[in-house]
């Protein structure tokens, strides 16, 4: 297979042409899409394959044109809609999560609302606590919506373009830090299915999953272990709404121990329902309680020193396991 | 895609003056709507309904005065208030008790009920218990039908209660800087919820669509004739792109916020609403004025209220008599189960 290596900014704009020349309902918008193609570069170009009528600026507005996505996709579009920062999301929860994600139900069928909302996650920007923060979990809580997390340039492409094409309401979150990072991906085109998790690190001692840049910080922390002599299995879910939980529970089973990495704060949180569903299904198969490694539970700082304390590290994920490992019981206040 | 709507045909029956047969289809569906909403009321007090509902009676000049200039594939947001949009824009009343009830026969199969009542056969987006949230939907759709190119034209019905929300405002400014073929329909009642809309939004309505530039109009919304006139109006011109508008419609809640809303005064005295209802009833207004115009006799529009009071009444047995949604539709359509 042809390979091609490629940013992860550039592979949002490759999935989003293709499926715009495949499907001409398809359109994006959002604030300084078109000829500034978005402050990170994601979608460079589009514009100018396009025109404005299909990659349309928008007023910082972002309940309204959220709003008017879902109005659009009732009738027949296929909006993507961009939201510049994930901090944002609380702006159009209502039009997200009342309204996009009830639509189908509440319509008994009637209605859909093919949408996406393509933003990201991700703090140690040094941009503060209304620019850094990972609010995938608070959108994953709601039915209707289906929730994806890319971990690199060849997971954005695949997942945008399955999400593009999905008939229900999708956010996609990329991590800020990874835009100009580089993976190899094919010549020829290729979709990644929803629900499916990559086995990304095999591994027979314990079971890390992990979810967006996380998944760095857990092939880190592997490869650590790995030099002490544990194997540790690295689990990417790809998506959390819907859920591979087979593929996490089968590695449980297989290692006895789990950990999971999630850039969403601890609480409530990612960490915590998927720590839960192996508790409930995995029980009898752990060695060791399951493990949680969230962003803490406090507003994103902004100096330096202080932010770098609240994501998770592969030092942190390390310790856990060499930890867990030992089979002592501990407790981490 | 190709557009369902003949706007020739379109054009032309919107600066046409109504024949008898319209002015009598008017009247019908009015008294369909007050029948409507005497009955739901009636299904809350004997406590035969789940929940309770918001009761449009005193506004039916302007649901069917609006719909009754859309086309089938024009498309409406409606609001909590949404049973006479439904009607209007042509539901079955069997169907809405249906859903009104739970019952697996309704518009949703039950899943809905009256605040979400939606019909996408007759181009209804659905109601919304969000207040001000059709906004963004009609837009969107005024969006779609713009760059798809099918001619349909979007009215957002809102109440004087959603004046207080900014998402109104965004869209507007939207609809007006891309020239969308979308109507707001503002129905002013006189009050949101509980509260007059004099304590509740400064300044003139209508100032708020000139501020962005929005050719607004201010219409009796007591009388269908004047309700239906500007709106064909503005159809045509939206239809050819001179959109979007926005209309004051000034209008009257004969019942509470909702059924349940019983003692009102509170907050509007009973010689306030005795004077809605005897001097401006919109369907009082309009029997007599067909009468006075010798377009039809008196006996011709009793004999309406009579059909419409059985069709009613066979309709509210016929729900009742309904089946409720299998259990196992709980967690049908959370999502759309099939790829695009």
């Amino acid at each position: 297979m042809a390979m091609r290596e490629i940013t992860l900014a550039k592979a949002v704009s490759e999935a989003i042409a293709e499926e715009m020349r495949r499907d001409p309902t398809v359109f994006v918008m959002g604030e300084d899409v078109a000829e500034a193609g978005h402050p990170f570069k994601t979608l460079a170009g589009l514009v100018q394959e396009f025109g404005v009528e299909r990659i349309v600026d928008t007023p910082i507005s972002e309940p309204g044109f959220m709003g008017i996505a879902v109005g659009a996709a009732m009738t027949g579009s296929r909006p993507i809609v961009d939201l510049m920062f994930g901090d944002f999301l609380f702006l159009a929860m209502d039009q997200l999560c009342n309204q996009a994600a009830k639509t189908h139900y509440m319509s008994g069928g009637k209605l859909k609302a093919p949408l996406v909302l393509h933003t990201n996650l991700g703090a140690t920007r040094r941009s503060a606590a209304q620019h850094s923060q990972s609010l995938h979990a608070l959108v994953a809580h709601i039915p209707g919506v289906k929730v994806a997390l890319p971990s690199s340039a060849y997971e954005a492409k695949g997942l945008l373009k399955t999400a593009i094409r999905d008939d229900n309401p999708v956010v996609i979150f990329h991590d800020k830090l990874m835009y100009q990072d580089k993976s190899q991906i094919p010549e020829e085109e290729y979709l990644i299915p929803f629900g499916v998790a990559n086995v990304v690190r095999q591994g027979s001692d314990i079971t890390i999953v992990a979810t967006s840049s996380m998944v760095q910080v857990a092939r880190q922390a592997a490869e650590t272990l790995n030099r002490e002599g544990i194997s540790a299995e690295v689990i990417d879910p790809r998506t959390i709404v819907p859920l591979d939980e087979e593929t996490i529970l089968a590695s449980v089973r297989k290692t006895g121990r789990a950990i999971i990495v999630d850039e969403g704060h601890q609480s409530f949180g990612v960490t915590a329902e998927i720590a839960s569903r192996i508790n409930e299904k995995a029980f009898y198969y752990l060695d060791a309680p399951v493990r949680r490694v969230g962003a803490m539970d406090v507003p994103v700082p902004f100096s330096p020193p202080l932010e770098d304390l609240t994501v998770p590290t592969p030092k942190v994920v390390a310790e856990f396991a060499r930890l867990m490992m030992k089979g002592e019981p501990f407790h981490v206040a | 895609m190709s557009s369902m709507i003949d706007t020739k045909r379109a054009t032309e029956a919107a600066w046409e003056t109504p024949n008898s047969d319209e002015y009598l289809r008017m009247y019908r569906q009015m008294a369909r709507i007050r029948a409507f909403e005497d009955n739901a009321n009636q299904l809350y007090l004997s406590a035969k309904m789940p929940g309770l509902t918001h009761m449009s009676s005193g506004q039916e000049a302007v649901a069917v005065g609006v719909c009754s200039a859309l086309e089938n594939d024009d498309k409406i947001t409606s609001t909590h208030r949404g049973h006479g949009h439904c009607l209007a824009k042509g539901a079955e009343i069997k169907l809405m008790f249906c859903e009104l009830l739970g019952k697996v026969e309704g518009y949703c199969r039950g899943k809905g009920g009256s605040m979400h009542i939606a019909d996408q056969a007759h181009g209804n987006l659905g109601a919304n218990a969000i207040v001000g949230a059709g906004a963004g939907i009609a837009t969107g759709a005024a969006f779609s039908a713009k760059r798809l190119g099918t001619k349909a034209v979007a009215v957002c019905f809102f109440g004087d209660g959603a004046l207080g929300q900014g998402l109104v405002y965004e869209v507007m400014n939207m609809a007006a800087l891309w020239k969308l073929p979308v109507i707001y329909a503002c129905e002013n009642n006189l009050y949101g919820e509980y509260t007059k809309v004099d304590e509740m939004a400064a300044g003139p309505i209508t100032a708020r669509a000139e501020a962005f530039g929005i050719e607004a109009h201010v219409v009796d919304g007591q009388d269908v004739l004047a309700v239906n006139r500007i709106t064909r109006q503005l159809v045509d011109r939206a239809r050819r792109g001179e959109g979007p508008f926005f209309l004051q419609l000034n209008t009257y809640r004969f019942h509470g916020h909702h059924v349940g809303d019983i003692n009102r005064d509170y907050y509007r005295t009973k010689e306030e609403e005795t004077f809605w209802k005897t001097e401006r009833d919109p369907i009082l207004l309009f029997g007599h004025w067909l009468v006075a115009e010798k377009i039809v006799g008196l006996e011709q529009l009793q004999a309406i209220e009579a059909e419409v009071k059985v069709e009613t009444e066979e309709a509210v047995a016929y729900a009742q008599a309904a089946p409720y949604p299998p259990l196992e539709e709980v967690t049908m359509h959370v999502f759309v189960e099939k790829a695009a």
